[in-house]
């Protein structure tokens, strides 16, 4: 599967209350709408520059602080097809992998805001189309694989009607 | 090779052998949702087409978001998870009862040993009880009260190991700010925390609760106290039935060994607008404060009103300065009234809210004006965070906001303590 898009750069430690405030918890569960509030504490404009497949990229610890699952539904939302970051906070990344949103852990350290990246998850590589480099991403282990695949959590208890392990999986 | 109690623990649970990094499928023994994230687990549940929760005795429902509620979207949420919890026939606490991170404990649902599962990140608290308490989102909740089982990955353990005692004015919150300050945000990422027999017998359960809240700002995915006399005590007075506490083997692996000299700590601060951004008080005295947050699952209880209590007996909070009291729960408001610390508070001219999560995630009362500072004994900093992204948060332990309420402006609290 190949994936295409432009990035958008953020910094370490990116907490859920910084991608989707509490306050906005009140529209319910209309995550289109709340996707207009995207970061908006970090910058209020961001929503609006986002288009459908683009990344975003950052640091160290993305996701960190509450358990608020709208934060990757929020993400998915406003069009955000993968996240590349240095790391994960852990709820955040058990979050994400159960409603589909690819998190690609990777050294971000060199791609610059607004590069054109492509990413093969065939080979676990990322491609900087603008500054022509490679970087390859951690490979995730087969039942996360399995999971995504499914297309998230829900999808994958109807198929396998509970958790599908593989057995030994060791992450 | 011997086993830590995160180890044990998920042995236990999923009916074999596991080590730190391998992959438990583990049988749930509480589950835990509030008002702000149960409505997207029940939405979930009805994609999966599950009716009917595995098991109502296992479930526990607590409205404490924004209590009482502060406009018609938060009252159907409300509303919506309290039906649900009535309709599965789950434990379930109305507004004003409570947080859910007091409750559980206070309320007698929680012994050592247990496996809980809780939607929302601060449910690490229960571990000042021996439990493995982790925080996880909606879908995660509705994939266990569906089936009573979790995936987990079995975490590595940092031991921390404390040595001699806390010097006067300084708390379990300053320590634990102390902590997270020194190892960052990520510092125990994935792993648990598990806190020995080596000066933890010093520290209070309130303050061990504290503590314990406060390891998800590290990264953490559980901090395990070992259970001692003290936490005998606390549980004989909540729980009737008995338990089994779980201790860690002699020859058990540590990814990390964690001392901290207790009696060179002072008070701690954590700057806006991050946890870890940590400085002892002396680095910030002095810098203007115009509201204080005392409560929260974080520094809620009844020690920590009384510790404010004390410093705030027959002085007044500072004219210009709003401080806002929300006890963790109804049970600790009614202590708080009969040994007279409401009071104190009152006269010293302090605003008591609801017992609730208040506050701290800004989307009910007390938001920050434009260019305001607070102080705030809450587990979180970050902008925004209140409900104003023009305002700045300050962290500290109670002695601290009621010492800084005085002045009006950010204070050593050992100022007041003779």
């Amino acid at each position: 599967m190949i994936l295409k898009g432009k990035c958008h750069l953020l910094g370490d430690d990116i907490n859920t209350d910084y991608i989707i405030a509490s306050k906005y918890r009140s529209m319910g569960l209309d995550f289109k709408g709340m996707a207009k509030h995207l970061l908006e504490d970090l910058d209020p404009n961001i929503s609006n520059s986002i288009q459908k497949g683009d990344f975003l990229v950052a640091g160290r610890n993305f996701g960190c602080g509450s358990s608020r699952e709208f934060a990757p539904r929020v993400i998915l939302e406003a069009g955000i097809s993968a996240i590349l970051a240095l790391s994960y906070a852990r709820i955040f990344y058990r979050n994400s992998l159960n409603v589909g949103l690819r998190l690609l852990e990777c050294d971000t350290r060199s791609i610059r805001n607004g590069d054109i990246i492509e990413i093969d998850l065939k080979t676990w590589t990322a491609k900087d189309l603008t500054q022509d480099l490679s970087i390859p991403i951690k490979p995730l282990p087969p039942f996360m694989i399995q999971i995504l695949n499914d297309g998230g959590l829900v999808p994958h208890f109807k198929k396998w009607g509970g958790f599908h392990m593989i057995e030994g999986d060791r992450l | 090779m011997g086993k830590t109690i995160s180890e044990k623990i998920l042995s236990l649970h999923s009916g074999k052998e596991v080590q730190a990094s391998d992959l438990a499928l583990a049988n749930v023994d509480l589950l835990m949702g509030h008002d702000w994230n149960t409505p997207l687990t029940i939405q979930v549940l009805k994609e999966m087409g599950v009716e009917r929760i595995f098991d109502p005795k296992k479930a526990v429902f607590v409205i404490d978001h924004a209590v009482p509620s502060p406009n018609e979207k938060v009252s159907a949420m409300q509303r919506e998870t309290e039906e649900f919890a009535r309709k599965q026939g789950a434990s379930l606490y109305l507004s004003g009862q409570g947080i859910c991170h007091q409750l559980l404990p206070e309320q007698g649902h929680i012994k050592p040993g247990m496996l809980v599962v809780g939607c929302d990140s601060h449910t690490t608290t229960y571990g000042a009880l021996n439990a493995f308490a982790i925080g996880v989102g909606s879908t995660d909740l509705a994939a266990a009260l569906a089936s009573g089982r979790i995936w987990l990955r079995v975490p590595e353990t940092i031991k921390v190991i404390f040595k001699n005692r806390l010097p006067k004015g300084v708390y379990a919150k300053d320590l634990i700010l102390n902590i997270i300050g020194r190892v960052t945000s990520e510092g125990a990422n994935y792993m648990a925390l598990e806190f020995g027999e080596d000066g933890v017998e010093e520290i209070s359960m309130d303050g061990r609760f504290t503590m314990a809240n406060m390891a998800v700002e590290m990264g953490a995915k559980a901090a395990l106290f070992e259970v001692d006399s003290k936490t005998r005590d606390w549980l004989s007075r909540r729980i009737s039935h008995s338990y089994e506490p779980i201790s860690p083997d002699p020859d058990s692996h540590y990814a990390k060994v964690w001392e901290w000299d207790l009696s060179s700590l002072v008070p701690q601060v954590a700057k806006p607008h991050n946890v870890d951004n940590v400085v002892p008080v002396t680095e910030v005295e002095g810098t203007e404060v115009h509201q204080g947050i005392l409560g929260t699952c974080t520094n809620g209880r009844v020690e920590d009103l009384k510790v404010a209590a004390e410093i705030l007996k027959g002085r007044k909070v500072f004219s210009d300065f709003r401080l806002i009291v929300v006890p963790a729960s109804k049970q600790v408001l009614m202590e708080a009234m009969r040994d007279g610390i409401l009071e104190t508070l009152l006269e010293a001219g302090a605003l008591i809210i609801p017992p609730g999560c208040g506050p701290c995630h800004g989307a009910s009362s007390g938001v920050p004006g434009d260019g305001e500072n607070v102080i705030s004994t809450a587990n979180r900093n970050f902008r925004g965070r209140m409900g104003n992204n023009k305002a700045s948060i300050y962290l500290a332990s109670p002695a601290t906001v009621a010492a800084s309420a005085i002045k009006g402006k950010i204070t050593d609290p050992r100022n007041y303590l003779g």
